[in-house]
């Protein structure tokens, strides 16, 4: 009875699996089909990665795409943390709760949402300030506002998870918030902030929605001119183009899974090592004793 | 200054230099007077309820799986399930065409099989856009889902067991009611941005499909109409986004206190 059970999840989770990733061999497939057409096999070949070259617009594209991407997700972080930080740290103050609830609107908010109302946004300051020309800016501030929602949320967590004593241990030996923040919290949060950062990044490489309301006609983002190449059918250059993003995120994703895995494994072992460390008593730091010295209040 | 059509100033400065406020709650009216968008939101609510449903029956046996692994496939198998989260939304649902398309590979495999013999027509139905969505959305399902199955105390189910209970029963009696949590969060997770969904219906579905988030796309950029845009879309946010955050909000409270 046993083996029945754990051969009936095994078979649901195989065609799980199978299903999510059948459509992207076939996709990998079709982008080595010689023949344009979806229907026939015309042999193998790598003619439809040439003719990516050829294309500027689709290099134009991706190398904006990357340009906003990189811009708006650093901006995300770095935002995203402050607002993360201000709503772990400080239990009240005025605006908790509207920052609560704008922080985290955009998780909820359908995407055609989210575009009009930035759109509209966008047109209104542009009569008000002549500020901001629709193009690279306002989509960087459209995906900066969606991806900021996204860093909170799991900087926020970790945040929550973090031993605070080790910030007051580190203030009671005399460092100052700023120190004891970058000392002690910062390398806590960091991998937090790393995912959150690749999350973003990938969130604004992906973004069709938002980038068409709020982008200006002369601006094409990459999914944006996908988008107009797919929506009439299949497009083999688009396969060939499709695999090579699917291959590059593939193994940025598995190497930071690999990496990220590893620093919590050290970081584990570190923990361990001082635990037995303070078992034993403590050996002095004298190193440890000029820096300032400061009054308990 | 640019002009974009059709609208008008809701302020306008009059001779003596006063604001003058011009209100019209004429798209307010045409929410209402045109069947469409009635009829767009409760198909758009209908699909999005259905797919999370089918999602929910899909997903709950591969986060039981995952959740019963050993430890080291347990995080291998989490990586193959989030992977394709990572990778383009967009191209996910375009391979998907790839399979579904009229000379795709399902109805190639099952012509070449002698199982159908004409081509099934999926691309550009309701059907497709269903397969889209819990293709799309499966593993917003599965993760929350594993992370309460994870939580579950193997010893409930020992004891149920041990009581009599026959499998089926632990399952219903224990299982289940202590996967509620994850069910919840699973099915917002898939719900919510189904209900908007645009890249899946225009892309799979039937060109004048009513998916909402479809419709305004329409509004705004072939019929350039901002105004009916705008209020569709504030509709949608007192009807679908203001229930939510209340409950969520209501859920948090229950929490904390």
């Amino acid at each position: 009875m046993a083996s029945g059970k754990s051969a009936f999840r095994v078979t649901a989770l195989c065609i799980g699996i199978a299903v999510m990733y059948l459509p992207i061999l076939v996709l990998i497939g079709y982008s080595f089909n010689a023949s344009p057409l979806a229907s026939v096999w015309g042999g193998f070949s790598t003619v439809w990665y040439g003719e990516l070259l050829r294309h500027r617009s689709l290099l134009d594209s991706a190398l904006l795409s990357l340009e906003v991407a990189v811009t708006a997700s650093t901006a995300a972080v770095v935002l995203g943390t402050l607002a993360a930080i201000a709503l772990v740290r400080f239990a009240r103050f005025p605006g908790r709760f509207l920052l609560t609830g704008m922080v985290t609107a955009p998780l909820v908010m359908p995407e055609v949402i989210t575009g009009i109302t930035q759109l509209l946004l966008f047109v209104s300051l542009l009569e008000t300030f002549s500020w901001p020309h629709r193009g690279f800016i306002t989509i960087v501030l459209a995906h900066v506002t969606f991806c900021i929602a996204y860093v909170t949320v799991t900087v926020r967590s970790r945040l929550q998870g973090a031993d605070r004593s080790l910030e007051e241990a580190a203030m009671d030996l005399g460092a100052g918030p700023t120190r004891a923040f970058i000392e002690i919290t910062l390398p806590l949060i960091a991998p937090a902030i790393l995912a959150s950062w690749l999350l973003s990044f990938t969130l604004s490489l992906d973004d069709l929605v938002i980038s068409s309301f709020v982008a200006g006609p002369a601006t094409n983002t990459l999914p944006m001119l996908i988008y107009s190449k797919v929506r009439l059918g299949i497009s083999p250059v688009i396969n060939a183009l499709a695999s090579i993003i699917i291959a590059i995120v593939g193994t940025c994703v598995i190497g930071a899974g690999w990496l990220m895995r590893r620093a919590e494994e050290r970081r584990v072992l570190e923990m361990r090592a001082a635990e037995r460390a303070n078992a034993e008593p403590e050996p002095d730091a004298p190193e440890r004793a000029p820096v300032a010295v400061r009054s308990p209040s | 200054m640019i002009r974009i059509p059709p609208f008008t100033d809701i302020f306008t400065r009059t001779a003596d230099h006063h604001l003058h406020l011009t209100l019209s709650f004429a798209s307010y009216r045409r929410l209402f007077n045109d069947d469409l968008f009635g009829l767009a939101y409760l198909f758009s609510l209908r699909l999005a309820l259905c797919s999370t449903l089918i999602c929910l029956v899909l997903g709950y046996p591969i986060a039981y799986a995952i959740a019963r692994a050993r430890r080291s496939t347990q995080n291998i198998l989490l990586l193959i399930i989030i992977l394709p989260f990572w990778t383009s939304f967009l191209l996910r649902v375009y391979a998907l065409e790839a399979i579904i398309a009229n000379g795709g590979l399902l109805n190639t495999v099952l012509l070449k099989l002698g199982v159908i013999s004409h081509p099934l027509v999926i691309m550009y139905t309701d059907l497709a856009m269903y397969i889209g969505i819990v293709y799309s959305y499966l593993p917003f399902m599965v993760l929350p889902l594993f992370a309460t199955l994870e939580k579950l105390d193997p010893a409930l189910l020992e004891a149920a067991a041990d009581l009599g209970s026959p499998p089926w029963r632990v399952f219903l009696d224990v299982t289940l009611p202590l996967s509620v949590p994850g069910i919840i969060a699973g099915s917002m997770l898939v719900f919510i941005p189904a209900v908007g969904e645009f890249v899946i219906p225009s892309l799979l579905g039937a060109p004048g499909n009513l998916m909402i988030g479809r419709v305004l796309w329409d509004e705004f950029f072939s019929n350039h109409d901002w105004p009916t845009a705008s209020v569709v879309a504030i509709a949608f946010l007192v009807l679908l986004v203001g229930p939510i955050a209340i409950y969520q909000h209501m859920s948090g409270r229950q929490v904390e206190g």
